[in-house]
């Protein structure tokens, strides 16, 4: 479950030039039918994900209720409220993943990390993220670190993966 | 007119082409019941509590979204239809906090109407709950999330008839709420305060910030002197807690219920609304005669006072810079009241009764301090001093009427139609009339601003000067003739502006339900009470004559500069 207090609220750290990018993305959409999702789209290919700030400047950009461009946000699962870590945990949790013990291996990056499934890391190591099928279903359960792919995997093999990332 | 026939539950019914099934059930006497459905606000077609069989169609059909068609075949009560429902409610109560007999809503919820209309005994499925915190951020409104369920009727009043945004939906699936942005607080978004949302909340997920603890408290403390004040609209609504059909005048009644709480003083609003013209008043001529900032615009409904400093903040110079009745009424109460009663100050409670729940808010702005102390201790809405009058046992409709305290109980018709959209309008006009022209006004009666229209214009001759006025009622109407002013488009001299439609009879802290058919009947209450009254301008309250001569000096004066008078604060529509 998501709550206020957990959603990042800081300031990002956009530049001024990407402040600049923005706004000439809001300009390109504005007026235009179904701006709000393109100019979502476009920000968060130059942020990486839509930070509160960026929101607000949508909101205002458009002349959108915040509430709306938020509700709009959190709809569709491809837009991201937090930053993503430098490196990506991918936990595959399709059906054959889950049948041999997925769940366990979530659960020890979990708490190796102190993050739950869909957070970042506060040092900004690493974010985890469940996804369906990786493709790879006869060698489950899987993950993937940015391009790696750890196969039969074993929770007691999770720190010594992770090691090798910083 | 394109007429349908079609027949429900056997009946023959004739509707106009694009009525909905719902609509010609009710013309029918047909109740079909419904959950998420608004009328004219939120025809959404999600909860599907109201569906009804249809020959020849697939599936069962959400009556308040589907048109009738020739030759139709309804069936509202049939097996399937039944059936369909209580899944439909058991599922909802399958994710349902069971905190009715601690609930808010108790007695008065629509979820729990159904569940026993529908003789839900046991919950089937009985789901993981979410749970959500309570949100008491705000001086006005709570949210409980756990009893929402997600109908969407808040949001879609604060959006299409508020035009706030405050509310939408939040995230997806089973976390999803319908809640302000990045699920914050609503203390931390552009919020009125109104409680328009609570109105239309169909459970106790939305509720007023209860003060009656706070109220019982002072009245059992034999140190404080407890006074209270009556806001004009409650006097037209308040019986509505009590039983009474809406548009029951309980004026006397109410004030014999407040003495028998144990109230010491039984003190009225309507007196600080004539205060309020004769300031007002005063403050529309000098800005006439003296080139000041024009079209002037009523400060007197704080939900709409929260609106313009969030959204129109450049167009504050706009605003009176009268406090509203319930705060001149503190600042009085606790200074004038105080010295000619020899009670300190300190010992002084004030208690308003009022229509809406922005007047909490109101009472805790920082700046409405200028006795000394907080001008206003408590606010009970009419829904809250309803709990109380039950709470004490006391029959409203049956108690004998009493007659309000001296000195600040008595009033004028003026005063009393403060209540209803246009009131303020006709009241000012009726003083500013007689002061300007030195004339009397005989007809006193401004049809033109009064009723249920969203925008209303009205011109009056004033020796010569052709002033020009406007109303609006909910923040929607308001916006309209903001955009106007803005544009400099607004050919008005002075603009009435009340947060809530109907004005405060249609306050968000009034019994519920509230509609437009019983906006109407209170609307009427409120002029019958004016018609009633010996004195209907607000110069000729012999009190605030009084007044004025023993303590304020006159109006825009010194003293009433420094009372009854403020300023406002620039605020953004983001976070703040
Ligand atoms: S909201 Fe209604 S159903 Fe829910 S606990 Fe309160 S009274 Fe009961
Ligand atoms: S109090 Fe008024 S402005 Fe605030 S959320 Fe409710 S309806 Fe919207
Ligand atoms: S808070 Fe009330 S009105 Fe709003 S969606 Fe929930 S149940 Fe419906
Ligand atoms: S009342 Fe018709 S779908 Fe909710």
């Amino acid at each position: 479950m998501r709550m206020a207090c957990e959603e990042c609220r800081c300031s990002a750290e956009i530049t001024q030039d990407k402040w600049e990018k923005l706004d000439e993305i809001i300009a390109k959409y504005k007026g235009r039918p179904g701006a709000l999702i393109q100019v979502l789209h476009e920000a968060q290919e130059l942020i990486g994900y839509l930070p509160r700030e960026a929101q607000v400047r949508v909101a205002e950009g458009l002349d959108i209720p915040l509430s709306e461009v938020y509700s709009v946000v959190t709809f569709y699962a491809l837009f991201s409220l937090k930053p993503k870590g430098r490196h990506q945990i991918n936990v595959c949790k399709g059906t054959a993943c889950y049948v041999r013990g997925a769940d366990r291996i979530l659960e020890k990056l979990e708490d190796t990390l102190g993050i739950t499934e869909g957070d970042t890391t506060s040092d900004g190591r690493f974010s985890i993220e469940v996804v369906r099928c990786m493709g790879a279903c006869g060698l489950g359960p899987v993950i993937r670190v940015d391009d790696d792919i750890y196969a039969r995997l074993k929770p007691d093999r999770v720190p010594e993966i992770l090691k090798k990332y910083d | 007119m394109d007429l349908v026939t079609l027949t429900i539950d056997g009946q023959r019914v004739q509707v106009p082409r694009g009525t909905t099934i719902l609509e010609a059930a009710e013309a029918a006497g047909v109740d079909i019941p419904t959950l998420c459905y608004l009328k004219d606000i939120n025809v959404v077609g999600s909860c599907r509590v109201c569906v009804v069989e249809v020959e020849g169609a697939k599936s069962l059909q959400a009556s308040c979204v589907t048109p009738v068609g020739e030759g139709m075949v309804v069936r509202t009560n049939t097996p399937a239809v039944r059936e369909a429902r209580r899944t439909v409610l058991e599922l909802i109560l399958s994710n349902h906090p069971f905190e009715c007999l601690t609930c808010v809503r108790n007695g008065n919820c629509e979820l729990q109407a159904l569940a026993n209309r529908f003789g839900i005994r046991d919950v089937e499925y009985m789901g993981e709950r979410a749970t959500f915190p309570r949100d008491e951020s705000t001086p006005a409104i709570v949210r409980d999330p756990n009893k929402c369920i997600l109908c969407r009727r808040c949001m879609s009043v604060c959006s299409k008839v508020q035009t706030v945004f405050a509310l939408a939906p939040n995230g997806r699936g089973f976390d999803s709420m319908i809640a302000p942005a990045f699920f914050d607080d609503l203390s931390n978004v552009a919020c009125a305060q109104c409680g328009q949302c609570i109105l239309v909340c169909p459970t106790g997920a939305l509720s007023e910030r209860d003060h009656t603890q706070e109220v019982w408290a002072a009245l059992a403390d034999p140190r404080k002197h407890v006074v209270v004040q009556t806001a004009p609209a409650v006097r037209a609504t308040v019986g509505e807690e009590c039983g009474l059909p809406a548009g029951t005048l309980v004026t006397g009644n109410l004030v014999a219920a407040l003495r028998r709480l144990g109230f010491d003083r039984v003190f009225d609003t309507d007196f600080a609304a004539d205060l309020t013209i004769m300031e007002e008043g005063h403050e529309l001529i000098e800005r006439i005669e003296h080139g000041g900032r024009l079209p002037m615009i009523t400060s007197c409904s704080p939900g709409w006072i929260k609106f313009i400093e969030h959204f129109y903040p450049e167009l504050l110079p706009h605003l009176s810079t009268c406090k509203s009745p319930q705060q001149m009424f503190g600042a009085l109460a606790k200074t004038y009241y105080a010295e000619k009663s020899g009670i300190d100050p300190r010992d002084i409670f004030v208690v308003s009764v009022m229509p809406c729940t922005a007047k909490k808010f109101e009472a805790k702005r920082p700046e409405m301090t200028s006795s000394g102390y907080p001008d206003v201790d408590a606010v009970l809405t009419s829904r809250e001093l309803g709990r109380m009058i039950r709470e004490a046992g006391i029959d409203l409709g049956a108690i004998e009427p009493e007659d309000y305290d001296l000195p600040l109980g008595i009033s004028t018709g003026a005063g009393a139609i403060f209540g209803a959209t246009g009131g303020v309008m006709e009241a000012a006009l009726r003083t500013v009339y007689e002061v300007v022209t030195g004339k009397e006004l005989t007809n006193v009666d401004f049809e033109d601003v009064r009723g249920l229209a969203g925008v209303k214009e009205a011109s009056v001759d004033l020796a010569g000067l052709n002033v020009r006025v406007a109303v609006a009622h909910g923040l929607g109407n308001a916006r309209k003739l903001l955009d106007k002013v803005k544009k400099g488009e607004a050919p008005y001299h002075f603009i009435e502006i009340m947060c809530c439609p109907g004005g405060c009879i249609g306050g968000g802290g009034q019994p519920i339900p509230t509609n437009d058919e019983i906006r109407a009947r209170r609307i009427d209450a409120i002029y019958r009470e004016d018609r009633g009254m010996k004195l209907r301008k607000s110069h000729e309250n012999p009190v605030v004559q009084e007044l004025y001569r023993e303590f304020l000096g006159k109006p825009l004066g010194h003293k009433s500069h420094e009372l009854l008078h403020t300023r406002y604060t620039a605020r953004s529509r983001y976070v703040v």
